[in-house]
């Protein structure tokens, strides 16, 4: 299941994992969300309107617990985290758009913890694109796709809120 | 002459005044604070960007309160704090302001805060660990003699951005002591550069200087007409020294002329904030009614202080 | 021992001459000037110098140098500093009484004028203390300080603020003729002031001197003048105001003379920068006004000579913050290159600008302190500087032979050379 990156539509992706999510959503009645800017945000808060879930969702930027800080310093645009519900005892899942090394992960769940205890937490990705660096596995993941070692799959977001995938070259 | 602020890449290396630093600078900094403001609401008011590094509070000059917000930021990055006073260790006993740095340096501390009766200190400082190569240490000016408390005149300006959002269309009026003021002269430079259209200075011809027109700025004696429709009021400490100087005949004789009372504040504009670095003097620049006020935010500049002091350590730490 | 230089351009402005000549020296005295290329066999010379393309001078006048003895020895020696005179191709230099004990004792000034005499180099011509301990309460034995060997009296930069002493020393001094060398510096309103009190203090919150201080001094000097007819050196001009004062009081023929000192006619406030302690100088440097006004009464003689104000800082004096550094340059070693910097900068670009400026540190300088030094006339004494104008040299630690090593023109490059200094007819320092 390994599409060229050329033909990858989003907003089908989107529906993928929306479907996956709504499954499992039976056993997990307060399911709360948290979106990892910006990509993973946007995914979040649709998901949270889509099913129309008890908590708005959270976002977090990762900007402050990155492992790379030391050779890279404070990225230019941190944007501010905000988890509007308990963390303390919630199940959430953390959403991501591309699933790659495992570091952002890593860094997100620290963030979270940092806000309380969850119960459980959980991963989505619309993409997971392997070579993982930690020992990090998704729940959920709409599409596992391979991308050269210098290229990036960024998430846009149109005026109208529709999804994209673009290639970048590192 | 090379900005001793900016490394080889143009990046902040130190920070030691408001002055010549760019808006975009500037802005990245109340930018990256307000990603801090939600950290002191957390349950772990901490994130691990400095995790490890040693922050050493350089105290000359005696601040309980300044020494007491950088050392709650340094902490809130994660960072050891190391808090010196120097009037009562080494410099005392004579040894110099350099060889008390060297010797730090040697212990290998990652960032110095400095507050110093002189103007200048800190570029002495930062002149110093770039001469012997130490760029990887950090100078953060915390005050230095009447020169420049850029921490404040950045968290000044995050108060003003919070409250009135375009700084384009603002009067701000400074009153006080502003001959022997860094927070008035860093504020000064930094709503010059943010783009502030009329600056005000009101205050005694005693306690401001006349060269002061030349930084652009209006200078006003009668308080009445200076606070005429400002948008924002930044009252300034009045020092007890100042009557043994010649420069006043006494605090009360203070309060009548330039006090902020609610009838003064009635004339700027009815959404006007009253802002102070603190700590305040009640009666003597500022009435109660005005200082417990709702026009007041002088309590979130105090929050404010210290994301923005987060900030700027970090952005500082992060470059190499 | 008999001394030939040929070929050099011989430059002395007290005897009007700038011309291509050689100069004959026997027995520590100038003995012949002739016209350059004539054979003179009979003179028979021990060395003969050539000059060609250097400039040959009267040996310099300075006016104010610090020898830092006696009391200061940590910060600069004897020795390292009439060194640094011979590189500077100074001959005769006048110090300051703010010494350790200040100069007020006759012994002191005799052991001064010996040890400085021992070494053969510069003559030194101290000036002794107008007040005891310089406190401005007392006045000094200044007969006995004449006899002793002092060519003034002065306060060096301490101030006088009682105005009746003031009037008494000069009184005083007016009975015997001596010279009254004074700081225009009102001792209240410069009190604490740590820079020029204009936009750059104003800026980087440094306590300001006022131009009011220089105005407000030169107002009381010159009533006490006109009161008393005492002769005033007036030390360290800075500002335009204070250069206007002294214009009218010389128009209007009081017994005023007045001088510079070399930093002062080049740097302004701006040169402080970044709070660099190098430039904590008294009086400060004031603004561009001040120093184009200082530039110009050089040129029409409202000053009437340079001096060095050499003052070596040493390291831990220096390396402080601006407000705690001790203020002060090294200078001896400059002040060719600074005066030769003014002719060049000069608006009027004519032959005699490298005259003129060698005036301001030979004849004109030697006129204020009435000695028959600084010039190259027949019989004179054989103190000679030869110079090349145009070799660049770089200013610092290693080049200076002062141990104060700290000027604003550190690292900078200055034009203007010394490649021989000559005292009494002997060549003493050549590099």
């Amino acid at each position: 299941m390994t599409p060229p990156i050329t033909e990858l539509d989003a907003e089908a992706l989107y529906k993928t994992l929306l479907e996956q999510i709504k499954a499992a959503m039976a056993s997990q009645p307060d399911l709360a969300v948290v979106g990892i800017h910006s990509g993973g945000a946007w995914i979040a808060e649709r998901i949270a309107s889509d099913l129309q879930l008890a908590h708005k969702p959270g976002f977090v930027d990762v900007s402050f617990y990155r492992d790379d800080y030391a050779e890279k310093g404070l990225r230019p645009d941190v944007k501010p985290s905000q988890i509007p519900f308990e963390v303390e005892g919630a199940t959430i899942l953390l959403i991501d758009d591309v699933l790659y090394t495992g570091r952002t992960t890593r860094a997100a769940i620290n963030e979270l913890f940092d806000y309380g205890r969850p119960r459980k937490i959980m991963l989505a990705a619309l993409i997971d694109r392997g070579e993982r660096e930690l020992p990090v596995a998704a729940d959920f993941v709409a599409a596992t796709v391979s991308v050269g070692g210098n290229q990036t799959l960024v998430l846009q977001r149109d005026d109208d809120g529709a999804f994209s995938l673009k290639v970048e070259h590192a | 002459m090379l900005n001793p602020q900016l490394n080889t890449n143009g990046e902040l290396q130190h920070l030691l005044t408001i002055e010549g630093l760019p808006q975009a600078v500037i802005t990245h900094i109340l930018d990256t604070a307000s990603s801090f403001v939600g950290v002191s609401d957390r349950e772990v008011k901490k994130v691990p960007l400095m995790r490890g590094k040693s922050v050493f509070n350089l105290f000359f000059e005696n601040s309980t309160r300044t020494r007491t917000t950088f050392e709650i930021a340094a902490k809130r990055l994660s960072a050891d704090v190391i808090n010196l006073n120097i009037d009562s260790s080494s410099a005392s006993k004579g040894e110099s302001l350099l060889d008390t740095v060297d010797n730090l340096t040697a212990m290998h501390s990652d960032m110095f805060v400095v507050r110093h009766s002189q103007s200048g200190a800190p570029f002495l400082i930062a002149q110093h660990l770039s001469r012997n190569r130490q760029h990887h240490v950090h100078v953060v000016n915390a005050g230095d003699g009447r020169h420049a408390h850029p921490t404040q005149g950045l968290l000044d300006m995050y108060t003003i951005r919070h409250y009135k959002k375009d700084f384009s269309n603002l009067t701000v009026a400074i009153v006080g002591d502003v001959l022997h003021s860094r927070v008035a002269r860093s504020d000064i430079q930094a709503l010059k550069t943010l783009g502030v259209p009329e600056i005000r200075l009101i205050g005694p011809k005693t306690l401001i200087p006349s060269q002061m027109e030349q930084m652009g700025v209006r200078v006003f004696t009668c308080m009445n007409e200076g606070l005429k429709d400002v948008d924002v009021i930044i009252m300034l400490r009045l020092q007890n020294e100042r009557m043994s100087g010649a420069l006043l005949p006494s605090a009360q004789e203070f309060f009548k002329s330039y006090g902020l009372t609610p009838e003064r504040l009635a004339l700027a504009k009815r959404d006007a904030i009253v802002m102070h670095p603190g700590p305040m003097n009640r009666g003597v620049e500022i009435d109660s009614a005005v200082a417990d006020g709702t026009q007041a935010v002088i309590l979130p500049q105090v929050t404010y202080g210290i994301a923005v002091r987060m900030a700027v350590m970090s952005i500082l730490a992060g470059n190499q | 021992m008999k001394l030939h230089i040929q070929n050099g351009r011989l430059i002395d402005p007290a005897n009007g001459i700038d011309a291509i000549r050689d100069l004959y020296i026997a027995e520590g005295k100038i003995v012949a000037i002739r016209e350059a290329g004539q054979t003179w066999p009979d003179f028979a010379s021990n060395r003969t110098i050539d000059a060609a393309g250097l400039v040959v001078a009267p040996g310099f006048v300075d006016l104010s140098a610090r020898l830092r003895e006696p009391g200061y020895e940590y910060k600069a020696t004897l020795e390292s500093e009439m060194e640094a005179a011979m590189h500077g191709g100074v001959t005769s230099l006048v110090c300051p009484p703010d010494t350790d004990p200040v100069l007020e004792e006759p012994g002191l000034v005799e052991m001064l004028k010996y040890r400085a005499k021992s070494l053969n180099q510069a003559h030194v011509y101290p000036l002794g203390a107008l007040t005891v301990g310089l406190k401005g309460e007392t006045l000094t034995e200044m007969a006995e300080l004449t006899e002793a060997g002092c060519v003034g009296f002065s306060q060096a930069a301490e101030p006088i603020l009682d105005t009746v002493v003031l009037l008494r020393a000069m009184q005083y001094a007016k009975t015997f003729g001596y010279s009254v060398w004074l700081r225009p510096q009102d001792g209240y309103l410069s009190r604490n002031g740590l820079a020029h009190g204009g936009p750059v203090a104003a800026r980087l919150g440094l306590a300001g001197i006022p131009t009011i201080a220089e105005t407000i001094a030169l107002n009381t000097i010159f009533e006490l003048v006109r009161v008393t007819g005492a002769r005033v050196h007036l030390c360290r001009m800075s500002s335009a105001a204070g250069l206007e004062l002294v214009r009218s009081a010389k128009k209007e023929g009081l017994p005023i003379t007045c001088d510079v000192g070399a930093h002062h006619i080049h740097l302004t406030e701006d040169d402080i920068g970044f709070f660099d302690s190098n430039a904590r100088m008294l009086p400060p440097f004031r603004s561009r006004t001040d120093r184009d006004a200082i530039s110009q009464c050089l040129l029409d003689g409202t000053i009437d000579a340079i001096c060095s104000d050499h003052t070596p800082v040493d390291d831990d004096e220096k390396l402080l913050p601006f407000g705690e550094a001790t203020p002060g340059a090294t200078g001896l070693e400059l002040l060719l290159s600074l005066a030769l910097k003014w002719a060049d900068q000069c608006v009027s670009q004519d032959q005699q600008q490298l005259s003129r400026a060698i005036a301001k540190i030979t004849s004109d300088a030697a006129r204020i302190v009435g000695l028959p030094c600084g010039q190259l006339s027949m019989g004179s004494v054989a103190d000679i500087c030869i110079f090349d104008p145009a070799a660049r040299w770089k200013v610092c630690a290693s080049t200076l032979a002062s141990q104060g090593k700290h000027t604003p023109f550190l690292e900078h490059e200055l034009t203007g050379q010394v490649k021989f200094t000559i005292v009494e007819g002997r060549v003493a320092y050549e590099p």
